[in-house]
């Protein structure tokens, strides 16, 4: 009995236990059933789906930046160029802590105060996702000790980068430009020209200068590769592969020992002067005072730097030759003059006697002449050697405004000249509507009577300068001026010209445009208000010499050097084409309260000639021989004058 | 002689589970080899683990049940005497205390605990009468609660899950009352949002993650997304042996050990996971049977929880890789990379076949 009790327990309890088995097993098989839905629904129903985010997941797109075209000189200086150096770089997406991670970096690799800023400001220009250099220009051990500590540093990169270089640092730096990293602004700009994909993984971009200006060019076309990638976005293997299109070398007019011959020669001189060939328009020189290092841009620009550079009283960032406006004074008789003889006013033997001022008929208000007493008797060729005043207060009245300005603007004046550079200011040259326009008064005979000497209203820029006595030098055929001779294809070197253009072409009288040259030539002569300019001189050089006044001279008070603050003191110019009879150079500089264009301005483009038409090399410069009026404060600058 | 020892080698194997372990384990060194980018070394220390799991089980499979039974009570002491020396000197790996330095060896108490709670409660179970009271339960469950709530603590939830679920097995087989299981499942749903704030963080996380995990697709949800991907894309017949783009270009993380269904389901397809779903099921099957046919209700319960416990395992391993369970760190048996989990899997594995071939000795 007992035992048939524990026989019967013993049944029963193996009967229930396979029961709960059972049911278990059944529980087994239900889940495996919903994991094996699972699997149908995942592999096969949501198959296409899986597979194309697998391949998304799988290939990646990697843009390969080409190199950017080198700009060289006409004789293949090297003026911009690229390396490739190490960045370290971290993505402030994939950093907890991004000041902890540069502390821990800063134990094993020097991270300066001014990389941290710089990393600062970079990173505010910059989305979390794009990686920002904290050092740049690391050295193969800084490389190597970080190699070593990369596992400790998720999101912390050593990158190998093509930064851009300009060997000869000061040189040109107006013209050349510079690039930096690409903001808002370009991008807006880029997709606005539809050029966004074009510039995938590039971070820099031209700015100003040439580098803004042929950016198109420069930067060339971006290659890309597929490649599979894994999930740190590591490439693994390459599948296919679009190689860049490396940008174009643009190959310049300018010459860069004329370039520096050029900015040499205005010691501490602020001021510009620019050389064109007048011929093709080609610019040989193209000289901005006191200039910079575009270096320091390319990085991006630490704060110090860029506050001395954005703060100097010399205003060393703006590019004076296209964006400094001045009066044109005296320069612009020879203007006048060839104005009048065209119009049949000032024909030879015409001549007046100077008696040292002039007045408007009906009023007692004297236009005095630079030189009192005045210049004896003066006929046109004679009033631009002597640069008399009086003979051209008087033209310019003769002629009246309109024809006047009509005139001279196939010179240039007043307009753009094209220059391949962004951002050219037009100067002005006034006419009663543009007075009415701009001041709603009407327009006063006294102020066509100082336009007459280049006084007034009459603004330009040194290129519009320069351009002008290019024109007149080339008997008034307008070439358009251009930096960038030709563009040279980086991957087969071919060159294609950039094609010299005609913009203008007014019909002159060839005696009439003899007698302002000889008139200019004699300036340079014994008796000429330059001649110490020509002298020894084997070529003949014709010019005109300028003073603009910076600030205005009350009636009747004489003009007193010694009191005038140096900021104050009149502007030198000087405008030159030679040789004379078949000039291939010309030029115009300014020298920025530089009081006489003879002394100051001329020196600098008899420097300039002469290297040009001779190959002569000036003496190394001597130092500056008026220390004394230099430094004196004086926060006033000609842009804002005039603007 | 060979011959006599063969036979004595094979005594108390089960040559259908055997065979079943063998051919899932060898799949493994294949899949392994491929989700470790083809490294040979690591394929080889797995085998190495096998080896010395297979050794074990062998030993165990040697063991008499009712040795075994005797083992239960000493076995679950000391656990528990490491589960407590963990909690106050265990060492902290990746944010977890589970390690313990013993003199010359790291153990792993919970991993011997895996062992330890389901003999200890089938021990407890078999020597009541077959009337089992409530409070029996209720001391099955206390005894099971406490190691439990350790490793839970340390924090381990997968291990805790699995020990957890494998004490269930032998309570609910031993004859827990429906009527006590359903008040216990309205239980837990009314406990649930108390369990929820007990939970870590990350566990929490992990939870909320598998609702949504494209809530956090560089995060937390980075595991789901990127496995369902590679399972998704493997198709039915999968992308071949050695050719998962997923895996193979390191999108799967852990992928050699917790996720590494994802490479098998990726390279091999829909047909490859339910032909290793039937070996699975083959496993379990064999395992049933032989619960089905011990001879008392130690070696029954026992087998039976191992067996489940093995299917649980896999279901939740499969479950979370494949995105319909929460990411917890459960291994794939038999699959996955690492010699722990193997060695206490076969050592369960050489229990069921200890079971199985020591029958006759039991009964006349």
């Amino acid at each position: 009995m007992n035992y048939r009790s524990e026989l019967r327990n013993y049944q029963l309890e193996q009967h229930n236990f396979r029961l709960r088995l059972a049911f278990m097993a059944v529980l087994v098989l239900v889940c495996f059933g919903i994991l094996g839905s699972r699997f149908f629904f995942l592999q096969m129903l949501k198959y296409d789906y899986f597979q194309t985010l697998a391949e998304n997941n799988r290939i990646s797109l990697v843009p390969i930046v080409p190199n950017r075209g080198l700009i060289l000189d006409r004789n293949g200086v090297i003026l911009a160029h690229n390396f490739f150096a190490y960045t370290l770089e971290i993505t402030p997406s994939k950093v907890k802590n991004v000041e902890d991670t540069i502390n821990e970096i800063s134990e094993f690799i020097e991270v300066s105060a001014a990389d941290r800023k710089r990393f600062k400001k970079l990173r505010a220009q910059s989305h979390s996702f794009e990686s920002v250099p904290i050092r740049t220009h690391l050295n193969e051990v800084e490389a190597a000790r970080f190699a070593v500590n990369r596992y400790r540093f998720h999101g912390v990169e050593i990158r190998s980068r093509l930064f851009r270089h300009y060997p000869e640092n000061n040189l040109g730096a107006h013209m050349l430009g510079y690039i930096g990293r690409i903001n808002d602004r370009d991008l807006t700009a880029l997709s606005e020209a539809n050029e966004l994909s074009n510039y995938k993984g590039s971070d820099h971009i031209g700015k100003s200068g040439l580098e803004q200006y042929y950016e198109r060019q420069l930067h060339g076309t971006t290659g890309f590769q597929q490649v599979e990638i894994d999930a740190d976005g590591h490439a693994v293997r390459v599948l296919s592969s679009t190689p860049p299109v490396p940008g174009d070398n643009l190959i310049l007019s300018i010459d860069s020992k004329l370039q520096r011959i050029g900015e040499e020669a205005f010691g501490d001189h602020r001021g510009a002067m620019v050389a064109i060939n007048p011929k093709n328009g080609e610019v040989l020189a193209y000289v901005s005072q006191p200039t910079f290092d575009p270096n320091l841009f390319v990085d991006g620009i630490d704060s110090e730097s860029w506050k001395a550079l954005n703060e100097s009283i010399d205003k060393p960032l703006i590019n004076r030759p296209m964006r400094g406006i001045y009066p044109p004074g005296s320069t612009f008789k020879p203007f006048v003059a060839l104005a009048g003889l065209e119009a049949g006013k000032r024909e030879p033997p015409f001549s007046i006697s100077d008696p040292g001022y002039f007045m408007l008929p009906g009023s007692s208000h004297r236009y005095r002449d630079w030189k009192p007493g005045g210049h004896g008797q003066v006929d046109v060729q004679r009033a631009i050697t002597v640069s008399c005043d009086t003979f051209f207060y008087g033209l310019a009245l003769d002629m009246g405004i309109e024809r006047l300005t009509s005139f001279v603007s196939h010179f240039g004046f007043g307009r753009k000249t094209d220059i391949d550079m962004k951002g050219e200011m037009s100067g002005l040259l006034p006419t009663p509507e543009w007075k009415w326009k701009r001041w709603k008064q009407r327009w006063f005979p006294g102020e066509t009577v100082i336009t007459g000497i280049g006084q007034g209203y009459t603004l330009v820029t040194p290129l519009q300068l320069a351009q002008a006595t290019a024109i007149l030098a080339n008997k008034g055929v307008a070439m358009r001026p251009r930096l960038v001779s030709s563009i040279q294809d980086a991957r087969n070197g071919v060159v294609t010209p950039n094609p010299a253009i005609v913009v203008d072409r007014v019909t002159l009288d060839p005696h009439h445009v003899e007698i302002v040259t000889q008139g200019m030539v004699n300036v340079t002569l014994p008796g000429g208000t330059a001649a110490s300019i020509g002298a020894g001189s084997p070529y003949a050089i014709a010019a005109k010499t300028g003073t603009a006044q910076v600030i205005g001279i009350k009636q009747n008070e004489k003009y007193n050097e010694s009191k005038i603050n140096e900021r104050h003191l009149d502007h030198a110019l000087f405008i030159a084409y030679a040789p004379a009879d078949d000039p291939t150079i010309a030029i115009a500089v300014i020298v920025e309260n530089g009081r006489h264009g003879g002394s100051t301005a001329g020196p600098i483009a008899r420097k300039i000639m002469d290297y040009y038409l001779l190959g002569k090399e000036p003496p190394p410069p001597a130092p500056a021989a008026d220390a004394a009026v230099t430094n004196a404060p004086e926060p006033a600058h000609e842009e804002e004058l005039h603007d | 002689m060979i011959n006599r020892f063969g036979s004595y080698v094979v005594r108390h194997i089960d040559s259908f589970l055997m065979g079943s372990l063998l051919f899932t384990m060898l799949v493994g060194l294949f899949v392994l080899y491929s989700a470790s980018g083809q490294n040979v070394d690591r394929v080889l220390s797995q085998a190495a683990n096998m080896g010395a799991a297979l050794a074990i089980m062998w030993i165990a499979a040697n063991i008499a049940p009712q040795h075994l039974e005797r083992l239960a009570l000493p076995l679950y002491i000391l656990g528990m005497v490491l589960l407590v020396g963990v909690f106050f000197f265990g060492e902290i790996s990746h944010g977890a205390r589970r390690w313990l330095h013993i003199g010359f060896a790291r153990i792993q108490p919970s991993e011997l605990m895996k062992i330890a709670v389901p003999m200890l409660l089938a021990w407890y179970f078999s020597r009541r009468d077959n009337t089992l009271s409530l409070s029996n339960h209720a001391i099955g469950a206390l005894l099971l609660a406490i190691p439990v709530a350790f490793i839970m603590k340390q924090p381990d939830l997968g291990t805790s899950l699995l020990i957890a679920s494998s004490g269930f097995y032998v309570l609910f087989l031993a004859g827990l009352s429906w009527r006590l299981l359903i008040g216990l499942a309205v239980f837990a749903g009314v406990m649930a949002p108390i369990f929820w704030t007990m939970l870590h963080d990350y566990q929490r996380k992990r939870i909320e993650i598998l609702f949504d995990p494209y809530q956090d697709p560089l995060g937390a949800g980075y595991h789901t997304i990127q496995a369902t991907i590679a399972l998704g894309s493997g198709g039915i017949a999968g992308k071949g042996w050695l050719h998962g783009t997923q895996s193979q270009l390191d999108f799967l993380p852990e992928r050699t050990t917790d996720f590494i269904f994802a490479v098998f389901g990726e390279e091999f397809g829909l047909m490859g996971n339910l032909l290793l779903l039937l070996l699975f099921t083959l496993i379990i099957g064999r395992g049933m049977v032989i619960a089905g046919q011990a001879q008392n209700m130690f070696s029954r319960l026992l087998a039976g929880s191992i067996t489940l416990t093995f299917f649980t395992y896999v279901f939740v391993n499969i479950g979370m890789v494949s995105g319909i369970l929460p990411v917890v760190g459960v291994p794939l048996p038999l699959i996955s990379y690492g010699g722990t989990s193997l060695v206490t899997l076969l050592l369960g594995f050489g229990i069921l076949m200890s079971i199985h071939t020591h029958k006759k000795l039991v009964t006349s």
